[in-house]
């Protein structure tokens, strides 16, 4: 059986139990009523066993100070991370390794080697969420289920050396009672009475607050740490071409495949002569962005779609994608991230006779898929041996593409003529034009076109919704504890005397003008207070 | 309209001025000691308050009027705007506890607030495409009305601190209090000597390479002490004495680091020449003239935490979440200003549990008051100006 | 109820210490959003070729296949593609088909490319990227190998020896 403490007034209470539930009177001899009211002087749940190991673990995160100290270590890991920019903030196409220390030196070289670039994600850093989070559990669940038994048993009269040491305590003669009840009752509290005492309470609820709001943290990392199981999260990057159509990745379900049509991409500039901001404009180099917008449209494949196959695609819905303005369908939302301006696209070239500069005819050339072969007619051809869409010499120093991008695009070319049966060969790049050997004739350029392309951010988020319910709650508890507080007062008859005695979780000043009204209205002595 | 705002704003400027010396008359206790004093001048420096809060909205109202979105876009806007909140927030709070030594510290703070932003170029500015959305004068507003209420927190133990910290003997805690009003103290030197210079016209220029390796040039507005990493001087003005370390980020680098120091500065020869005048510790000398009940002080310090805390969660964290959401497509995205916000957050958090347990009320919770502020301050400083991220206004 | 209390802990702590583990495991393993890896069943797809044929991945059931991601710009790409050729003739008899899919590029550069090496092997040609996405390919070149169910057998970023795709094949022979 479990060891109980039976006070005077009758009342068992647990094991460790410093103030009686019931009359609130001290169970041991050292116990200081005040500082006990935090919890009602009530066991905490944790302090009473403490045998094996698992207990002991369930102790250490039960403390407070345990609690604050994990606060504060997560505070300070967190500063640490805005030291120097994240893994994720620094440009793409470096590396870590040498960025940091080329950037800030042998600090950033140890930042880099202790793994603080990348801190917010590090297993010690989820370790410290996770253990802040048992701790929450833990020190919620051995404080507040205590909490709620002692002031649910709480009765009207109280020991009168609770009483006594109250913060506020005062002693009267010739009290009015029902006028005291009145003036409380009038102050919207909660009345109660027992053998002509009285107990009055107002607020108690708040006391619930704190509980509250850690059920919404919970709520909150739960959420979070949901966003790392498969399924849940979605987070991938669509560039798309004015005029072309994508697959939306990550979009694939049983009913299809969703693509999108770049419509068109719109970049307005602010005008330099709009009076409101002229002053702000012609101090900046440059000009300032107004809008980012994507026109597109939605479509989704067949069912049966297999992926790589031309698509059979079914309009779903037009729509206009702004920063601040995301496009939304199913569970998903596409959002304005970025984009480029005049990428290459087609590119024109006029087969030209070098010396009486006459042309035979135009070849435009589709950067994105070239013809092997362009017959100009009249025996007059042009054929494409090489293409390198993003033109470099390598180490050999032979020509070659950086990537598949058309950024640079340069061409063998081929020429024919009925004059040259067998070909001329020319080497044609942006402002280079190389042959081989004396040519008769050249590639002359005659013009490109460009065109933009946009970049959406594809999300989808299932743990959205938890993430929100946890803050909602969270705010809730936090109002409910903060700005509102729980104030009693207690009125004792003690033979001729009348004892009333005061007590608040916070705000003192609020219950101190609570009495003094009280006293005002009746002749009770003013409550003093104690130092 | 546009000038109809700054000259409401000038007004509001004067008008917490004069309040401030309303409650000073209101503590002073050298002539008259009488209660009917201090509730007179204590009721005429609240009166002003209230009308310089007024004016102060009228340029809010004016500014948004002209610019046709919410004047919170910039950091001068957004700075203003804190100082704003500051006072709103003493306002809520005499309104509460009636208490006029509050005001004599809280109305200069929020005077000094205002100046400083008013250091930061006042153009009306277009809204960047990231910007426009009403969920920017939702969060932006909440967040600094939350702050705001945290720096009446810091105010108030402030005072607490003064008022109780031994002077007989220097210690520790005289140091720190002492460094406490320095800051401030640099503050008015930064301000000082930004309207001196400017109006004496300086500038020297020097070229300097940015981050795309074009050459761009800068222009310093004070004299050079801290020059830039890598650059040429353009003209034979004064300095550069060193040059600033090369791992500070930004073109404007050196120029900030330069401010900075000219505010250290200027605040040593302030501070220096108070320290003169009142021949002992300023905290020292301004204990004397405090006479307020501690536990009162202490009661004022939590009581604006409790109430600033969660309007800061859900300004600062909740609204700036759903926000990012939108704009960025995510809610969080471990940006320094959001890492700040929620280290603001956890600090607060720390605070409040803190005050659970024995030994933390009083002094101590003072103190952690006054590191809260620091790290606001910090947050709306350093982060938009030193650190790199996606809220770094300019 | 003491008893009630330890097992209500221990399982609370149980849980509590499962789910932090997971989301480490799951945070260091992050990027396997739809990354196709050992065990997984290959995703169908289908693309046209150089030639012009369809390619579907399903028509190859019953035969190894060695599917490669590549591009003609990637240098180490271009050093195992001799490679490749030499074991395909070797091990097309005995059922090992390789796919070498090419991440979007041009039908000129491909073809110049191909016939550069005499390259024999289907090269289905994923304009649009899509399946590199599916499969979750990141640097490439990239190796994904499936035995005659379908299933994946083996996937590697690294550019390979000889040696290694010989042991490739005999891995996926049916």
């Amino acid at each position: 059986m479990m060891q109980t403490i039976t006070c005077e007034c009758g009342h068992s209470n647990p094991y460790g139990t410093s103030l009686c539930q019931a009359c609130g009177k001290p169970l041991t001899q050292d116990v200081e009523v005040l500082s006990s009211m935090r919890y009602e002087g009530s066991a905490r749940r944790s302090q009473t066993y403490n045998k094996t190991f698992v207990d002991h673990v369930w102790n250490f995160f039960s403390s407070v100070k345990v609690g604050v100290w994990l606060i504060v270590i997560i505070l300070v890991a967190a500063a640490i991370g805005t030291i120097f920019p994240q893994e994720t903030f620094i440009p793409p196409n470096v590396d870590p390794a040498t960025h940091y220390e080329s950037e800030y030196g042998t600090l950033g070289l140890i930042y880099y080697l202790l793994g603080f670039h990348n801190l917010y994600g590090s297993w010690w850093f989820i370790i410290l969420l996770g253990m802040l989070g048992l701790s929450i559990i833990v020190a919620s669940l051995d404080r507040g289920i205590p909490l709620y038994k002692a002031l649910k048993q709480q009765r009207v009269t109280r020991h009168d050396q609770f009483m006594k040491n109250q913060r506020l305590f005062s002693v009267s003669k010739d009290v009015e009672m029902e006028e005291v009840k009145y003036t409380l009752e009038s102050l919207r509290y909660k009345v109660r009475e027992e053998n002509g005492n009285i107990f009055a309470e107002k607020g108690r609820f708040s006391r619930w607050g704190a509980y509250v709001n850690h059920v919404g943290l919970i709520i909150f990392l739960t959420g979070a740490m949901l966003r790392f199981f498969p399924g849940m999260y979605v987070d991938d990057i669509l560039w798309v071409r004015e005029g072309e159509k994508a697959s939306i990745p990550g979009t694939a379900t049983d009913e299809g495949q969703y693509y999108l049509e770049n419509n068109e991409f719109i970049l307005e500039m602010y005008d330099k002569e709009e009076k409101k901001f002229n002053s702000a404009l012609s101090s900046v180099d440059g000009e300032v962005a107004k809008n980012y917008q994507s026109n597109v449209t939605l479509y989704k494949t067949k069912p049966d779609h297999t992926v790589g196959e031309d698509p059979e695609l079914v309009k779903v819905k037009d729509g206009e994608i702004r920063v601040n303005e995301p496009f939304k369908f199913d569970s998903f939302a596409l959002y304005q991230t970025d984009f480029k301006l005049n990428e290459f696209y087609k590119m024109s070239f006029e087969l030209e006779e070098k010396e009486s500069g006459k042309k035979f005819g135009k070849l435009t050339v589709d950067l994105h898929d070239p013809k092997q072969e362009y017959d100009l007619g009249n025996g007059y051809k042009v054929k494409i041996e090489e293409y390198f869409p993003n033109f470099i010499l390598d180490e050999q120093n032979e020509p070659s593409t950086v990537n598949n991008l058309p950024d640079n695009p340069a061409f063998v070319f081929s020429m024919y003529s009925p004059e040259t049966p067998k070909g001329e060969k020319a080497f044609v790049g942006i402002q280079k034009n190389i042959e081989s050997g004396e040519n008769q004739f050249k590639m002359s350029f005659a013009g490109i076109e460009t065109k933009d392309l946009t970049a959406l951010t594809v999300r989808k988020d299932h743990t959205l919704w938890i993430i929100a319910l946890g803050g909602l709650i969270f705010m809730i508890g936090v109002t409910q504890g903060l700005y509102w507080n729980y104030r009693r007062i207690w009125i004792k008859q003690n033979q001729d005397e009348v004892w009333a005695a005061a007590h608040t979780n916070k705000n003192w000043y609020g219950l101190k003008k609570d009495v003094e009204f009280l006293s005002n209205k009746t002749s009770l002595i003013p409550l003093e207070e104690k130092e | 309209m546009a000038e109809i705002s700054s000259t409401l704003l000038y007004s509001a400027f004067i008008i917490y001025l004069f309040s401030t010396l309303f409650f000073a008359m209101s503590i002073s206790d050298k002539k008259n000691k009488d209660a009917a004093h201090t509730k007179k001048w204590g009721k005429v420096g609240f009166i002003s308050s209230c009308i310089g809060f007024v004016s102060q909205v009228g340029y809010f109202i004016t500014r948004w009027m002209a610019s046709g979105h919410a004047p919170v876009s910039n950091l001068f806007e957004f700075t203003t705007f804190f100082g704003m909140m500051m006072v709103l927030a003493f306002i809520i709070l005499y309104a509460i506890y009636r208490t006029n030594g509050l005001g004599v510290f809280a109305m200069p703070v929020a005077l000094l607030v205002i100046a400083y932003a008013s250091m930061f170029p006042r153009d009306i500015s277009p809204l960047i495409p990231a910007l426009q959305s009403d969920w920017l004068k939702i969060h932006v507003t909440t967040a600094a009305l939350g702050e705001g209420i945290l720096a009446i927190s810091f105010v108030s133990g402030l005072i607490y601190l003064i008022r109780t910290v031994d002077q007989s003997v220097s210690s520790k805690k005289t140091m720190w209090l002492e460094i406490i009003l320095y800051s401030l103290i640099s503050v008015v030197g930064f301000i000082v000597v930004s309207l001196a210079f400017k109006g004496a016209g300086y500038q020297s220029a020097f070229e300097i390479m940015n981050d795309q390796n074009q050459p761009v040039k800068i222009v310093y507005e004070m004299p050079v002490i801290a020059g830039p990493a890598d650059g040429k001087q353009l003209d034979d003005s004064f300095g550069p004495l060193f040059s600033t370390p090369s791992w500070m980020n930004g073109v404007n680098a050196s120029i900030k680091l330069n401010t900075f120091i000219w505010s250290l500065l200027s605040g040593v020869i302030l501070y220096g020449l108070l320290r003169l005048i009142l021949r002992k510790r300023i905290s020292a000398a301004l204990q004397t003239k405090v006479n307020m009940n501690s536990d009162l002080l202490d009661e004022i310090s939590y009581r604006a935490v409790a109430i600033g805390f969660p309007i800061f969660t859900l300004g600062a964290l909740i609204f700036a979440m759903i926000w990012a959401q939108q704009a960025w497509s995510r809610f969080w995205g471990w940006d320094p200003k959001e890492v700040w916000a929620l280290i603001t957050f956890l600090f607060y958090a720390a605070y409040l549990h803190l005050r659970l347990s024995r030994g933390w009320h009083g002094e101590k919770s003072a103190w952690l008051c006054v590191l809260g502020f620091w790290i606001i301050t910090f947050n709306l400083i350093a982060v938009n100006l030193v650190l790199v991220g996606l809220h770094s206004y300019a | 109820m003491k008893k009630k209390r330890l097992w209500f802990r221990s399982a609370l702590l149980a849980i509590l210490v499962l789910a932090i583990g997971y989301t480490i495991y799951n945070s260091i393993y992050e990027e396997s959003g739809t990354y196709i890896s050992k065990g997984d069943s290959a995703p169908n797809f289908v693309l046209t070729d150089l030639d012009g044929n369809q390619v579907e991945l399903e028509d190859y059931r019953g035969k190894g296949v060695f599917l490669n991601f590549w591009g003609t710009w990637c240098k180490p790409c271009e050093r195992e593609m001799p490679f490749m050729q030499r074991q395909y003739e070797k091990y097309k008899e005995q059922g090992v088909e390789i796919l070498a899919v090419n991440v979007s590029e041009t039908n000129v550069s491909v073809k110049n490319f191909a016939d550069r090496y005499r390259l024999s092997f289907p090269i289905p040609l994923d304009k649009q990227r899509e399946v590199t996405k599916a499969y979750g390919i990141g640097p490439i070149p990239t190796t994904i190998l499936i035995d005659k169910n379908g299933k994946v057998v083996d996937r590697t970023s690294d550019s390979l020896s000889e040696e290694k795709i010989i042991s490739f094949m005999e891995k996926i022979k049916p």
